[in-house]
C-alpha cells in the first residue's frame, strides 16, 4: 500500500464536488451488467436466439390454424407472439437470473450502501435486458414485414403502448419472481410457471379467438395477454377502443401490482 | 468548521428483528470529527446491527442516529455522498475484473477518485485486470476497502475490515486507516481483534448483547480493570501467612493448591508490600506474574459477567412474559 496516495486523500472537501446524477449511476450499473451478460454464454444464448428461433418453428403450426375464420393473417399472429417470446425470454427469464444471481453474490446488498437508490439498482440492472428486448422487437418487426408481408401497423400508437407496457411490466415481474428463490437455479425454476402460462394462455401459441369463451376470458387477465392484444391490434387496426382500454388497464394493473410486490417483498440479501 | 462537532451521534438506539429479537438495546455514543472509534464485541453482540443503522441501511426501531447532522435513513441523499462503507461481507460480481468493479462503483459515486488511485491505495494496482473470482479472501477485503474509499468519504464505516487478512495484510490496512484518520477522516470500525482496537482507536465501546458495557479511551477502559498478581507459595506456607489482604490493597483473591491469585486496583502498593513481605520472610515466590489490567481482561470480564446477568435477565423476561400472559 502506498503511503503517499493515502495522505493525498484529504477529506471533508464536498464543496465543489459534483454529485453523480441518477442517470449516471444507472448507466454505470447497466454498463457493468452488459459486460456480465456478454460473459454469460448461457444467458446470452437464451436471450438472443430463443426468442428469434421460436417464431420460425411456430410458422407451420400457425399455418394450419383456422385463422381465416377468426379473421387473422399469419403475420398478425406471428409478430405479436414473437415479441411476446422476446419479453418472456430476453427480458423476464434472463432478469430473474440476474436479480437472483446478484442477490446471492451479495452484490445487491453492497450496492445498497452506496448512493444508488433501490429502484435505481433494479432498473439499472434491467437496462441491458430491456435494450436487447427492444432491439429484438425491432428486428422481428422488420423481419416479419419483409418475410411475411405484414405491412405497416394500422394503429402504431397501440403497438408502441403495448411494447412499452411490456418492457415496464416484465422486469418488475422478474424481480418479484426472483424473491421466491434461494439460488440462481431455483430462480429459473421459479420463472417456469409464468413462462409456461404466458406461452400457452396469452395468445402466443394459440390466439384467444380460437379458444373456448370461458377460458379466453380468463386468459385475458394474464400479464402477457394485454401486451399481445395491443401489439396485434396495432397492426390490424381493428381493436375496438373498449378492448384496447381494457388491455391497457390490465397491463397497468399488473405493473402496479408487480412494483408494489417488489417494494414490499423483494429480498436484497440471501436467506440465511 | 467546529472541530469539536459530533460527526456521529447515536442516542438510545434500538433495533428489533422479526418483531421479537432485540439486537440493539439502547446504545448511545458520539464520535467527533477526525476521531477513530471502535465498536468491540463478541459475535452476536450487535456490532453489525448497530453499524447498519448508522449507514442508513435500515430504520431504527427506536432512538436516533445523526451522521454529519442528518438522519442517514430518511435523509440519505445528504449523507450517502459523504460516507464510505465497507460491509462485513462485501459483494462483487465474480465475472467482472477488479478494474471494472471499481469503474462501476466510481460511476455511482459522487466525486470519485480515479480507479487506479483507489486500487493503488489498497495495494491492488497490479491485480486490476484479474477477475474478482480469482482474488483471495484478503484481496477481496482490500477491494471492498478501495470501494469504501472511492468517494473520499468524510466518514468511513469499516465492519471488521481485517477479518480474513493475514498478519501482513492486517498491518497494511491498519497503516492505511491511520493515514486516513490523520488526513481528517472520521472512522467507525468494528472488530473482534482487541489488538486492533487498542492500537487504532481514540475511543472505543465494548458492546455486549446489544448494550454498551464499557466505553472510553483504551487507557480508560483498561484502567477500570483490576491488575493481577499470581505466584506459588512454598511448602508450609498458606494464604493466611500473607499480611492481611486488605492492607495489601487486594480486592479479590483465589487460591488453588499452592497457586495464589490476587486482584488489586493499586498494583504498585500491592506488589511492593507483597515482595517486601517475601523478602523479609526469605521466601521465593515461584511463577511470579504481575500484570496491569488489559483490554482483553476488560473484554473477557464483560463477556463473563454479562452472560451471568444475561441469564438472569432471560429469567426475568421469562417471568415477565408469564406475568403478562
Amino acid at each position: 500500500m502506498s503511503t503517499g496516495t493515502a495522505a493525498k486523500a484529504a477529506t471533508g472537501t464536498m464543496a465543489g464536488t459534483a454529485l453523480v446524477t441518477r442517470a449516471g449511476r444507472m448507466g454505470s450499473l447497466a454498463r457493468a451488467e452488459l459486460t456480465l451478460l456478454g460473459r454469460s454464454k448461457a444467458t446470452l444464448f437464451a436471450a438472443l436466439f430463443v426468442p428469434l428461433m421460436l417464431p420460425l418453428s411456430l410458422r407451420s403450426t400457425v399455418d394450419e390454424m383456422e385463422l381465416k375464420e377468426a379473421g387473422l393473417s399469419v403475420g398478425a399472429v406471428l409478430l405479436p407472439s414473437s415479441i411476446g417470446f422476446s419479453l418472456i425470454f430476453a427480458v423476464y427469464s434472463s432478469l430473474v437470473s440476474v436479480y437472483a444471481g446478484r442477490r446471492e453474490e451479495l452484490v445487491l446488498k453492497r450496492l445498497r450502501t452506496g448512493e444508488l437508490r433501490d429502484g435505481e439498482i433494479l432498473a439499472g440492472a434491467a437496462l441491458p435486458a430491456v435494450g436487447i428486448g427492444l432491439a429484438q422487437c425491432l428486428v422481428l418487426t422488420i423481419a416479419t414485414a419483409v418475410l411475411l408481408d405484414v405491412g405497416a401497423p394500422q394503429a402504431p400508437h397501440l403497438a408502441l403502448l403495448g411494447l412499452l407496457l411490456g418492457l415496464a411490466m416484465w422486469p418488475a415481474l422478474a424481480a418479484v419472481t426472483a424473491s421466491f428463490s434461494r439460488s440462481v437455479e431455483g430462480a429459473q425454476v421459479a420463472a417456469l410457471p409464468l413462462t409456461m402460462v404466458s406461452m400457452i394462455g396469452s395468445g402466443t401459441f394459440v390466439p384467444l379467438e380460437v379458444m373456448p369463451d370461458r377460458i379466453a376470458s380468463f386468459c385475458e387477465l394474464l400479464p402477457l395477454t394485454p401486451v399481445i392484444t395491443l401489439i396485434r391490434g396495432g397492426w390490424t387496426g381493428d381493436l375496438p377502443a373498449y378492448d384496447a382500454l381494457g388491455a391497457v388497464a390490465t397491463a397497468v394493473a399488473w405493473t402496479v401490482i408487480a412494483v408494489f410486490a417488489v417494494r414490499r417483498w423483494f429480498r436484497w440479501e440471501p436467506r440465511r | 468548521m467546529n472541530t469539536n462537532e459530533h460527526v456521529i451521534e447515536v442516542t438510545d438506539l434500538r433495533r428489533v428483528y422479526g418483531g421479537e429479537f432485540e439486537a440493539v438495546r439502547g446504545v448511545t455514543f458520539t464520535v467527533g470529527r477526525g476521531e477513530l472509534f471502535a465498536l468491540l464485541g463478541t459475535n452476536g453482540a450487535g456490532k453489525t446491527s448497530t453499524v447498519e443503522l448508522l449507514e442508513g441501511l435500515a430504520p431504527p426501531a427506536g432512538g436516533q442516529v445523526r451522521i454529519l447532522g442528518h438522519d442517514p435513513y430518511t435523509e440519505r441523499d445528504a449523507v450517502r455522498p459523504r460516507i464510505g462503507v465497507m460491509l462485513q461481507e462485501g459483494g462483487f460480481s465474480a465475472e467482472l475484473t477488479v478494474a471494472e468493479t471499481v469503474r462501476m462503483w466510481a460511476g455511482c459515486t459522487s466525486g470519485a477518485r480515479p480507479a487506479a488511485e483507489a486500487l493503488e491505495m489498497v495495494g491492488l494496482a497490479r491485480r486490476s485486470d484479474v477477475r474478482v473470482k480469482q482474488l483471495s479472501g484478503g484481496e477481496k477485503r482490500r477491494l471492498d476497502l478501495a470501494l469504501a474509499l472511492l468517494g473520499r468519504p468524510e466518514v468511513l464505516f469499516l465492519d471488521e475490515p481485517t477479518t480474513g487478512l493475514d498478519a501482513e495484510g492486517r498491518q497494511e490496512t491498519w497503516e492505511l486507516v491511520r493515514e486516513l484518520r490523520e488526513a481528517g477522516t472520521t472512522v467507525l470500525l468494528t472488530t473482534h481483534y482487541l489488538e486492533e482496537a487498542e492500537g487504532l482507536a481514540d475511543r472505543l465501546a465494548i458492546l455486549h448483547e446489544g448494550r454498551i458495557a464499557a466505553s472510553g479511551t483504551p487507557a480508560e477502559v483498561t484502567a477500570s480493570q483490576p491488575s493481577r498478581i499470581s505466584f506459588e507459595l512454598p511448602d508450609g506456607y498458606f494464604l493466611g501467612d500473607l499480611p492481611p489482604l486488605a492492607e495489601l490493597g487486594v480486592t479479590g483473591h483465589e487460591a488453588e493448591g499452592r497457586t495464589v491469585r490476587l486482584r488489586t486496583n493499586e498494583l504498585q502498593r500491592t506488589a511492593t508490600r507483597l515482595l517486601v513481605w517475601a523478602e523479609r520472610a526469605g521466601i521465593e515466590l515461584r511463577g511470579l506474574d504481575v500484570r496491569s489490567g488489559s483490554l482483553e481482561e476488560a473484554f473477557l470480564r464483560i463477556a463473563r459477567e454479562a452472560s451471568e446477568t444475561g441469564r438472569q435477565t432471560e429469567k426475568d423476561q421469562q417471568t415477565e412474559k408469564e406475568r403478562v400472559a
